[in-house]
């Protein structure tokens, strides 16, 4: 049986030398441990438990909010309106650039100090650079008493009726 | 020596005439140009020049000496900087207490302070201008646009330490200034949230956002800029030395169009040393 080699068959592809296949095979060892080492140097970043506030609030009860009436709760930076329709909760965060908003009582708006936006107590744009109307969150009524969950974001329409 | 020489002796000569004084200090007496040469190659902080530069390279209005400006504030960011991280605790009780106190209670703690504030502004100012200048100077051009690429970073550094520090005295100024800053970069296609919640450490500007941006402030991004303007100090000496207009030009014209007497001061020379 002869050789491969003897048959003197034409091949096209260099001869892969051992040099060539070491090299490769370092740098990849190489390429692999360096990908290793960033991905576990960039998720070391990524905190794996956050000391933030809760996002769960208890307003109060709604029969101590008369109709027309914007409760401010800068502390944890939301409104509750109690509107003709219904309650609602909205977010009191800039839609801009994140500043806090405050209520302004004389001229029954939410103002931005940042930039100078201004939202109606509906939380829609009246002024401003702000791109959307402020986010309404989840309200609920929990053993008569409002209950804000500041973490889910609701329909823009959406009202609570008690 | 002779007993003239003897008698001259002074008290310089007492402190220079001895093994460690010259174990330090090489050369002598700068007389010949080979002496003027080899104390200049022999030492690390003049060697940022080349041996022989070109009068016309060191003039004032050449440069404005904006690029050795912005390093010297950067000298004094690192030494008042290091000075007011002795009395300053990167947590939410005590930062903003910790700034008052460097502003009311600390000895020369508002002198260091202030010094930090301005020279900061003074870098950000001088980056801008060293870099509008060698704009309009046209030495982006190869074979320094490398160099370019490298200053471009270093823009980028400066104004990155000028917004980390923006966040540590933990006022209201500070923490609604990297509020609507983080929120910027919310605004980078696929990736913003993500690199937000990275440099927060979390979801709003809280207390890994001030440690974060506290040893980004103190530690990363000043070993970055050193690395950075190293090269790039190192890169103006390799593409041969201050730009000075295109090759035959006015500008270009070397020392001996000046009847600058010393021997082998032109370009050529400054090649050389390169």
């Amino acid at each position: 049986m002869p050789l491969i080699d003897d048959l003197k068959l034409p091949i096209d592809d260099e001869e892969y030398n051992r040099r060539a296949f070491l090299s490769a095979l370092g740098l990849g060892a190489l390429a692999a441990a360096g990908l290793g080492t960033g991905i576990t140097a960039i998720r070391f970043m990524w905190p794996e438990v956050l000391f933030e506030e809760e996002t769960r609030y208890r307003i109060g009860k709604p029969e101590e909010i008369p109709v027309g009436t914007l409760v401010a709760l800068p502390a944890q930076k939301l409104y509750v309106m109690h509107g003709p329709q219904g309650f609602f909760a909205m977010s009191a965060v800039c839609t801009h650039l994140g500043c806090l908003t405050r209520y302004e009582k004389e001229e029954n708006r939410i103002f931005c100090p940042c930039h100078g936006s201004r939202f109606s107590t509906d939380g829609e744009v009246i002024a401003g650079p702000a791109p959307r109307q402020l986010p309404r969150l989840h309200l609920s009524l929990e053993q008569e008493v409002l209950v804000v969950d500041a973490s889910k974001v609701v329909a823009p329409d959406t009202v609570l009726k008690v | 020596m002779s007993n003239q020489a003897e008698t001259k002796r002074t008290y310089i000569d007492a402190l220079t005439r001895n093994r460690v004084y010259r174990s330090i200090v090489r050369r002598g007496l700068t007389d010949t140009n080979r002496n003027r040469s080899l104390a200049i190659f022999g030492n690390f902080f003049l060697h940022i020049h080349p041996v022989k530069v070109n009068v016309r390279a060191i003039a004032f209005t050449r440069t404005f000496y904006l690029g050795g400006l912005s390093s010297a504030a950067f000298f004094i960011l690192v030494v008042t900087g290091i000075f007011l991280m002795f009395y300053y605790h990167p947590s939410v009780p005590r930062a903003y207490e910790d700034m008052k106190d460097l502003q009311f209670v600390v000895y020369m703690g508002p002198f260091l302070r202030n010094l930090h504030r301005w020279a900061a502004h003074a870098m950000v100012a001088l980056v801008l201008l060293h870099m509008v200048r060698v704009f309009f100077a046209g030495a982006y051009r190869p074979p320094r646009e490398f160099n370019w690429v490298i200053g471009v970073m270093l823009l980028l550094i400066t104004i990155l330490l000028s917004y980390t520090g923006y966040l540590l005295p933990w006022d209201q100024l500070a923490f609604w200034g990297v509020t609507v800053g983080t929120n910027m970069v919310d605004a980078v296609p696929v990736f913003g949230e993500h690199i937000k919640f990275l440099l927060l450490g979390g979801n709003s500007v809280s207390e890994n956002a001030l440690l974060r941006f506290y040893v980004l402030h103190c530690v990363v991004l000043p070993m970055l800029l050193v690395l950075f303007l190293s090269v790039h100090i190192w890169r103006v000496r390799k593409d041969g030395g201050i730009y000075l207009g295109p090759p035959g030009g006015e500008a270009s014209i070397g020392n001996e169009a000046e009847q600058f007497n010393q021997p082998g001061t032109g370009r050529t020379s400054q090649a050389a040393a390169d």
